[in-house]
């Protein structure tokens, strides 16, 4: 094992986000606090609590898994991307480093900045409202399984990506509107019986519901389910990384 | 002694169906440097990505200082660095993180001893905290070979490593490379720049449409294929070539007013006394002649022509 070609990829790229403090911290954090004013502070005090849960509290777990599914995706692309767009992958792809190596230290720093971010918009949240975490060690796992899932796949879209669109495409054309359909605002069980049959095609409904469960003990769907769809899902993208890798796709002529 | 890098029978096949290297054979002396020339699209490029690991080979073996490139990859890319002929770098790095990036990627414990004396080395300590985007071309293609060099490798490869540098820079990148063999690096390079490789190379290899026509010390080519030319200015110009002198390999300028005669350095027998006679005898007049060897740009450039 290369440990110290993936320290140096992993330290690479969280100078690059040390130089980019705005954009990959400050940003999504300042939008969260946003939605913690408007939908939890101000509309928030009018609404009815949902499951025994003030309504503030209840979208925290979903305001954190939508900036966690989309920086994880975002830095994860936008890190392996740039050096293709640069030029500059010639030197990974000449250095002795293995796969698994090249993505331990692409993925390990873009899930390492997406947990931060989410502890970080925990902190904010508990300037707005007030919330419990029944299962702390659940929470923290979930977060990490998610960050860790989602940079995989983003960085799959940025191996795939021949441009600075594409890049978007995915996080804001299927995540986003996913994340808003998937209980981030409200509990599924709200909604008109057909509704909730077709919320449960959408894997984001899992993915909120679970980490609400590791908050409040309360879920929309199965919490074991959710997490081996989450692992399945894991799986999946490391071997298309893995697929990437052998076949040369879009990196090795 | 075992050569640095052996190259068999390698083959590669873009999906496009472009044969773009054809059954190289290839063999590079530990501690030579080796000038590989070629026009553009001639292969150059991706027989470097293909022995460093960037474009993956179609068939055929290369071996690294004993390790095969594939197999045994690890190994031999940690033998060898790579200068592209792109300013491939993070603009928004400083000289000294990138070199360190590099080092590190490339398996080696952190070691700034070493790493400042490369910097300096290269006139670069200077500008350790500099961005790479503040910096000159030049400096910014040091840059670059303080990557390449900055995990200790044998071997070196150096893609164009003077394109679009002014003389003085390029004569300081010639000196400092010469260094490098000093120090025991295996030098490969392409270039555009046949005076480059006329004054660096230990040997010469040609390549053209993925073939390598041919792989020469750089001295025994340029006596093997070298020709002299005799250039005679006349005192009147001619017409044509008189019909008694159809015999001679001369050749008249498009004014007329010199002929240029071609002949082998080595022979015995030049021709030119007798030359000189059957002009004096048919009462062509010169003024003055020169003589020049042909260059290596020469024999380049009639190697490619004929094959």
């Amino acid at each position: 094992m290369n440990w110290y070609g993936i320290r140096a990829i992993y330290h690479f790229e969280m100078a690059r986000t040390g130089r980019t403090l705005m954009q990959s911290i400050a940003s999504p954090v300042i939008s969260t606090s946003l939605y913690f004013v408007v939908f939890g502070a101000a509309i928030g005090s009018r609404m009815v609590e949902i499951d025994g849960i003030s309504y503030g509290a209840f979208i925290i777990p979903g305001l954190i898994m939508l900036s966690l599914l989309n920086e994880s995706i975002s830095n994860a692309s936008f890190g392996i991307y740039m050096p293709k767009f640069s030029g500059t992958i010639y030197e990974v792809l000449s250095a002795p480093v293995s796969w698994v190596e090249v993505v331990l230290g692409y993925v390990g720093a873009a899930a390492t900045k997406s947990v931060i971010l989410g502890l970080l918009i925990l902190a904010t949240a508990r300037l707005f409202v007030d919330y419990d975490i029944a299962h702390p060690g659940w929470m923290l796992f979930f977060l990490l399984l998610t960050a860790i899932t989602f940079s995989l796949f983003g960085f799959i879209i940025g191996i795939w990506a021949d441009g600075f669109e594409k890049l978007q495409v995915v996080p804001m054309m299927i995540v986003t509107p996913l994340t808003f359909l998937g209980g981030s605002f409200y509990s599924i069980s709200m909604l008109p019986p057909l509704w909730q049959t077709i919320s449960l095609f959408n894997p984001v409904v899992y993915l909120v519901s679970t980490f609400r469960w590791s908050f409040y003990g309360v879920s929309d769907v199965n919490v074991g389910i959710s997490a081996a769809m989450i692992i399945v899902f894991m799986a999946l993208c490391l071997g298309v990384i893995r697929w990437v890798f052998v076949s040369g796709y879009r990196l090795r002529s | 002694m075992q050569p640095i890098i052996s190259i068999q029978q390698l083959n590669k096949r873009y999906a496009s169906g472009l044969h773009a290297l054809k059954d190289i054979d290839l063999e590079i002396e530990r501690g030579e440097i080796f000038a590989l020339l070629g026009p553009n699209g001639a292969g150059k490029t991706t027989l470097i990505s293909t022995i460093c690991g960037i474009s993956r080979p179609s068939s055929g073996t290369v071996i690294a200082d004993g390790h095969d490139t594939v197999s045994d990859y690890r190994a031999a890319r940690a033998k060898i660095g790579l200068v592209p002929q792109e300013l491939s770098t993070d603009m928004f790095e400083t000289v000294l993180a990138t070199v360190k990036f590099s080092r590190g990627l490339f398996g080696k414990p952190q070691n700034d001893a070493y790493i400042e004396k490369l910097l300096r080395d290269l006139s670069l300590w200077d500008k350790h905290s500099a961005k790479i985007m503040t910096l000159s071309g030049g400096m910014k293609r040091r840059v670059m070979i303080a990557k390449a060099l900055a995990h200790e490798p044998q071997i070196l490869f150096l893609d164009e490593p003077t394109a679009g540098v002014d003389v003085e820079l390029r004569r300081d990148m010639w000196q400092m490379v010469r260094g490098l063999r000093d120090n025991g690096v295996t030098i490969i390079l392409t270039t555009h720049y046949i005076e480059e490789a006329e004054e660096m190379a230990d040997r010469i290899g040609v390549i053209r449409r993925g073939e390598l026509i041919l792989v020469e010390d750089k001295h025994t080519l340029m006596e093997k294929l070298g020709e002299r030319e005799l250039r005679l200015q006349l005192q009147q110009p001619l017409a044509s070539i008189p019909v008694a002198l159809s015999g001679y390999p001369l050749t008249l300028t498009e004014d007329g007013s010199e002929l240029i005669y071609t002949f082998d350095s080595h022979s015995d027998h030049t021709g030119i006394a007798e030359l000189l006679r059957k002009l004096d005898q048919h009462g062509i007049d010169f003024r003055n002649l020169r003589s020049r060897e042909s260059s290596l740009e020469d024999i380049f450039v009639s190697l490619v022509r004929a094959s």
